[in-house]
């Protein structure tokens, strides 16, 4: 790597000339327009930068940002990343994905990235049905629906990424949505910021087979009912008059309206560095009861835990303190040897 | 016991070129610990040697029954061997179900050590047994020696205060001294060896060391043999020599080849039998700078490969037939994106789970065809323990100059066989130069090199080089995202044309035995040994015979055509049905005659000693 003093990158610098295959009025172009916007800001050489994707309309990201990218094969993004920063741990390494990629066919490599927390920030796009293939329902799909491969509606409950995420023990775990422009760049930025795994869940509208999938919490005027924006260190607040707030009732969550005695002091104050998985994982659950608004922002970022690449090569270093380093002569002649004279 | 104060008596001692000697047992017996402490014993001393370790899939199946019989055979000779031995001179069987199992292959008046305390009512009944072999005269052919081995374990270790399971874990070194009088050798290696393993529990190191002591003073102190043997040293090459197994010399391969090659080595892999044990011996390897990754499953292992040879590292993964099934679809993405990797696939029998412990050759196809659409991939053969460690570097090279997925096709025989292995120097080692593109003038990601059409090898981290790539189809040159239909056929035939390119890196074949004559037998992979050993037999009886032993098995060596047509007829021994000659026929439309085994186990040498007849009748 060179020490010379980093170029001033622009929005620019990290566009390609390919052109872009995304449906016109795709959440993707908002994604991809945010995500072009932070890579200029993190004061990282552009050659460090690695995209690997998946499969799916959101695995065809790498091919639209000026850095080094690689569209692996369904679902195994997150193995190829892991190689690869295992073996170059300098590199800033995103992986770009769905949920049909990261939840279905790559659940299992996603889980186990999450729990070796390997230092790769992960964007799930989330549409809550298979684009690409024209309109299958996906695992977040919601219960009942109707879609092509479900006409009498679907019979598989779905998962929820984030509680997932949590449960395998990610150590930084988002939510985003992709009309919330500065909010995703910021949460982009607090993900760029994490040392090890980071999974943020970009809710993302596919306006050909699932449009209006979030219209609940993206139409202007219902998104303050509905959503409530985490902030490290505050209570949380919302509502069009941010009148109302979550308390904690023992282990449950409850919607309170402020006044009537009821303050700011009486509500759950956010700490997204709670070691604790069940506080996040509480979070997580919130928007599946009745009456309660979607959480977005950083649920959890816990930066104790050491990154997998660190791990691996400290403990080359410390087993080559401690024997060595390898000789390859010895190696062969190691054990038990005999000559045969002439 | 005391056996001191027996003066040794007057014994004869015979010298005989070679033995054949199996232990089997219990899989609880510690059967290939005994048939490894002696083999290396054998080594030391100088024999040549074959082994056939031949374990069942059940990590302990319940004790005393047929399918928990574990064996391990060594051959050992003063003159060359080729194969672990058709048939055994000495068998001792450490349990009814172990001799049920393996009396077939005792030679007439071989000896037979059985284990008397075990052959009891209830072990002959996990056996199967209806009448006690020892009693009814069923074993008349054979020297049987019933010797009570529970028994006298326990008393050489009564001093020891041990418990009795503990004392009977032992009993298998009291097998393994008698062994070690039998054919006149000395205990001294195996005493380091107990030494080391047990280092941190001392009393274990004297309970087996007594074990094996009072079973070697039991042989001098007894009138049981009335003689012992002597295999004197084979006269190999000079030159320094270890033993090694098909898996260890694959493992040391891969780091010196990432030493040759300058780059880190990374392994990913998930554990299968029988390739488990290259990953247990690459994690050893730290101080190599290796990376070994565990992964969640088979295409996590692949994937993770692929990820670090994008990253510039050395990148494989090894596995057996299943887990080569659940790489298929990543194999494709590696001929795609055009990165080296090598893939270790340990065939064993199949399909499925099929026999995990056994060896087979099936794979082969598999490797050769066994993706979706055209995915050409060089694939490569070892024929013998010793020669893993060749094919790993050749792999290597092959894979980084070519920047090319390589698959390695060794199998069960070879991955825990072993044989004495001549230490190569470092000079002997092939060059495996590296480069990395650096040069932004110009840079293209899928231009190629005129002489291997290799594409750069243009790593993260390299500023001006920031490109993309993917398994979706690419531009010829440029690798931008492409689908038009003169595209897609032009990239088809360049990586097809890029691996028939490798064949500049294949020696032509010379033919051992006869130039040309009645037959010449075209194999590969482990049958080496009894193929040899057969031709060497059979040209004694005046046949005309030649063999062609594969090691690349794509490209196919460009004289081979030629070759084949210098025979009358022509025979392909292989562990499948039929794979290799399905090949041969339909590149050189030959009348190729397959021989095929599948049973688990290698060749006998008579077995194609008979076929040859057959086919020369």
């Amino acid at each position: 790597m060179t020490t010379a003093t980093l170029p001033v990158y622009t929005k620019k610098d990290f566009q390609t000339d390919q052109e872009i295959r995304w449906c016109p009025g795709c959440g993707d172009y908002a994604i991809l327009s945010a995500v072009q916007s932070v890579f200029p800001e993190l004061g990282i050489p552009r050659e460090n930068f690695v995209v690997i994707s998946g499969i799916g309309c959101s695995s065809r990201f790498p091919y639209y940002m000026n850095t080094f990218g690689f569209h692996t094969i369904h679902g195994r993004a997150p193995a190829v990343a892991t190689g690869l920063k295992v073996a170059r741990p300098d590199l800033e390494v995103w992986v770009v994905t769905g949920d049909g990629d990261s939840l279905s066919i790559g659940g299992n490599h996603t889980i186990h990235m999450l729990r070796r927390n390997v230092g790769l920030k992960v964007l799930m796009f989330n549409n809550r049905i298979y684009g690409l293939t024209k309109g299958q329902f996906s695992p977040t799909s919601e219960i009942g629906k109707k879609t092509k491969s479900t006409p009498y509606g679907t019979t598989d409950r779905p998962f929820h990424p984030l509680s997932l995420a949590i449960g395998a023990e990610a150590t930084f775990v988002a939510r985003s949505v992709d009309v919330f422009q500065q909010h995703l760049k910021e949460t982009l930025k607090k993900a760029a910021a994490h040392k090890g795994s980071a999974y943020i869940e970009i809710l993302q509208n596919c306006n050909i087979f699932n449009d209006h999938a979030w219209e609940t919490l993206t139409e202007r005027d219902a998104r303050s009912e509905h959503v409530v924006q985490l902030e490290h260190g505050k209570p949380l607040i919302f509502g069009k008059n941010r009148d109302k707030g979550i308390r904690l009732n023992g282990l449950e969550l409850e919607v309170v309206a402020l006044g009537n005695g009821v303050t700011e002091n009486d509500l759950l104050v956010h700490d997204e560095h709670d070691p604790r998985p069940s506080y996040a994982f509480l979070l997580s659950q919130m928007e599946l009861r009745p009456g309660f608004p979607t959480p977005i922002g950083v649920l959890r970022a816990w930066g104790d835990v050491p990154r997998y690449e660190d791990v691996i090569a400290d403990q080359i270093r410390d087993v080559q303190a401690k024997r060595g380093i390898g000789d390859l002569a010895k190696l062969l002649h190691a054990g038990d040897t005999w000559e045969v004279r002439p | 016991m005391s056996t001191t104060s027996v003066p040794p008596r007057e014994r004869k001692r015979e010298i005989r070129e070679q033995a054949v000697i199996r232990f089997c047992g219990d899989s609880g017996d510690g059967m290939q610990i005994t048939g490894s402490q002696f083999t290396n014993t054998v080594a030391l001393y100088g024999n040549d040697l074959a082994t056939l370790p031949d374990y069942p899939a059940e990590i302990r199946a319940p004790a005393g029954t047929l399918p928990g019989v574990s064996g391990f055979q060594v051959h050992f000779s003063s003159s060359d061997v080729y194969t672990p031995g058709d048939s055994v001179d000495a068998l001792i069987a450490m349990n009814p179900a172990a001799l049920k199992m393996n009396l077939a292959d005792l030679k007439p008046n071989g000896i037979l050590i059985v284990n008397l305390n075990d052959f009891g009512e209830t072990d002959l009944r996990k056996a199967q047994m209806t009448a006690n072999p020892l009693e009814d005269h069923s074993l008349d052919a054979f020297r049987l020696f019933t010797v009570e081995l529970t028994k006298l374990t326990r008393a050489a270790l009564k001093e020891l205060g041990l418990d009795n399971k503990t004392v009977d874990r032992c009993k298998n070194f009291f097998a393994l001294g008698m062994c070690y009088w039998l054919y006149n050798r000395s205990m001294d290696g195996t005493i380091r060896w107990i030494e080391d393993k047990f280092k941190s529990k001392p009393v274990l190191v004297e309970a087996n060391r007594l074990a094996m002591q009072a079973g070697y003073s039991y042989c001098e102190a007894t009138e049981a043999f009335q003689i012992s043997y002597e295999i004197p040293p084979a006269k190999l090459k000079p030159g320094v020599y270890r033993n090694i197994s098909g898996n260890t010399a694959l493992a040391m391969g891969f780091v010196a080849a990432s030493q040759k090659a300058g780059i880190t080595l990374f392994l990913g892999s998930y554990p299968i039998t029988p390739a488990s044990d290259i990953l247990h011996e690459l994690s050893t390897y730290k101080n190599f700078g290796v990376i070994t990754f565990q992964a969640e499953d088979e295409i996590a292992a692949i994937t993770s490969a692929i990820g670090a040879a994008y990253a510039g590292a050395l990148g494989i993964t090894s596995t057996s037939g299943p887990g080569m099934a659940l790489k298929t679809e990543a194999l494709g993405l590696a001929v795609a994106v055009e990165l080296p990797l090598v893939v270790c696939d340990v065939q064993r029998g199949g399909p499925s789970t099929g026999l995990p412990t056994k060896t087979e050759q099936a794979d082969l196809l598999q490797a050769l065809y066994g993706r979706n659409s055209e995915a050409p991939i060089p694939v490569l053969a070892p024929s013998s323990p010793g020669d893993c460690f060749w094919i790993a570097l050749e792999a290597s090279r092959i894979a980084i100059k070519y920047m090319v997925p390589v698959i390695i096709l060794s199998d069960g025989y070879l991955a825990n066989g072993a044989e004495p292995w001549p230490i190569p120097s470092l000079a002997d080692l092939p060059d495996i130069p590296v480069h990395f593109e650096k040069n932004p003038e110009g840079f293209q990601p899928y231009s190629r090199n005129p002489d291997t059409l290799a594409r750069p090898w243009a790593i993260p981290g390299t500023p001006g080089l920031e490109h993309r790539i993917g398994g979706i189809e690419k531009q010829d040159i440029t690798g931008n995202v492409n689908y038009e239909p003169l595209n897609h056929e032009r990239m088809v035939r360049l990586r097809a044309a890029k691996v028939a390119a490798i064949v500049q890196e294949v020696p032509d074949v010379v033919p051992a035995g006869d130039p040309s004559g009645d037959l010449l037998i075209v194999a590969w992979g482990s049958t080496l040994g009894p193929i040899t050993a057969a031709l060497k037999s059979e040209r004694a009886k005046g046949h005309r015979i030649g063999h062609i032993h594969l090691r690349h098995l794509n490209p196919l060596p460009k004289n081979l055509g030629e070759v084949l047509g210098r025979y009358d007829r022509i025979l392909v021994p292989e562990m499948n049905m039929g794979q290799l000659v399905m090949v041969l026929r339909a590149k050189y439309l030959v009348d190729a005659q397959g021989y095929n085994k599948i049973q688990g186990k290698p060749f006998k040498q008579s077995e194609i000693e008979q076929k040859i007849e057959e086919m020369l009748d």
